[in-house]
């Protein structure tokens, strides 16, 4: 009898499925990602299967490249606060519609710290004397929070990947948080 | 969708490209046939093209024309469609801005499910 390399197949295919809804559930346990990335799950169909890998490609590319300007900015003598405002809430946003809670939840602290920069009440404010740290603590914070949630995520879509080349299904996720 | 089998239709503008992709997606699976664009003088072009839509999702902050001078300067030209607020803001001043100049309502990012079908329930309602 064949059933050898089907069963074996299956069996393949089913272990990955369970390790990625293991990891999966992990991510959402840990807050790194919430139920807006289930949204963006539900919208890969036949018609448009690559549909997650090209968000969360938009997502890497638009949050490189605002992490670089937020880097040039602080760096600068004169620093624009407005400028590095524009750019964490251009960050939150994306962040947000991608489902990376904790990503977000580092540019809310981060835009809550820049507010006080206007804030000439502040006076004798720690912050105030040394804005420039500061924001650089804030910008290394939502870093780490990035690279976190983007070794997170490309793992878990080379697990999709490796589902799909199983000749298995990518299961639907449950939102565990 | 409308009476005879139409699809309602919608108008995406956010400067964000991952989010246009996104939110065009969300409302192409509830039945709506969208069109996007990056900013509110774009979405003027399109009505001034003679364009017209059922619903416009309207992001706040955007290069160029944001979402309440666009908001406005729709609704002076006689625009009555559902204009649709949608903002990273959180309640505050600027989102009671936006509220003022003429949006139907407004709602936190990011755009999902849930909100799409209020839209759609609302649209509904209004054609019945």
């Amino acid at each position: 009898m064949e059933i050898g390399g089907e069963y074996l197949e299956i069996l393949g295919s089913s272990i990955l499925m369970t390790d990625y809804l293991e990891y999966s559930n992990a991510l959402f346990r840990e807050g790194l990602l919430d139920g807006q990335f289930i949204q963006l799950q539900m919208l890969r169909d036949d018609s448009n299967p690559d549909f997650v890998v090209e968000v969360v490609t938009l997502f890497f590319e638009d949050s490189q490249r605002i992490l670089n300007e937020l880097s040039k900015t602080l760096d600068e003598q004169n620093v624009d606060f407005k400028k590095i405002d524009a750019n964490v809430h251009q960050l939150k946003g994306s962040s947000s519609s991608i489902g990376a809670q904790r990503v977000r939840n580092a540019c809310i602290a981060f835009r809550s710290f820049c507010d006080a920069q206007d804030v000439e009440s502040y006076g004798f404010c720690f912050f105030v004397l040394f804005p420039d740290q500061m924001c650089l603590r804030c910008l290394q914070q939502v870093k780490q929070e990035y690279l976190l949630v983007k070794n997170k995520l490309e793992a878990l879509l080379r697990l999709e990947q490796q589902i799909v080349a199983a000749g298995g299904v990518v299961p639907t996720l449950n939102d565990v948080s | 969708m409308k009476k005879g089998g139409q699809k309602f239709s919608a108008l995406v503008v956010d400067d964000n490209k991952m989010i246009r992709k996104v939110e065009e997606k969300l409302l192409a699976r509830f039945g709506f046939e969208t069109k996007v664009v990056e900013n509110g003088e774009k979405a003027l072009k399109l009505f001034d093209d003679g364009y017209t839509f059922d619903v416009v999702v309207m992001d706040m902050e955007m290069p160029v024309m944001n979402g309440p001078v666009a908001t406005r300067a729709l609704r002076a030209r006689g625009v009555d469609c559902m204009i649709v607020g949608v903002t990273s803001c959180g309640d505050g001043p600027e989102k009671a801005e936006f509220e003022a100049s003429g949006l139907n309502c407004c709602w936190e990012k990011p755009l999902n499910a849930e909100i799409v079908g209020t839209i759609l329930n609302k649209l509904d309602n209004k054609m019945s």
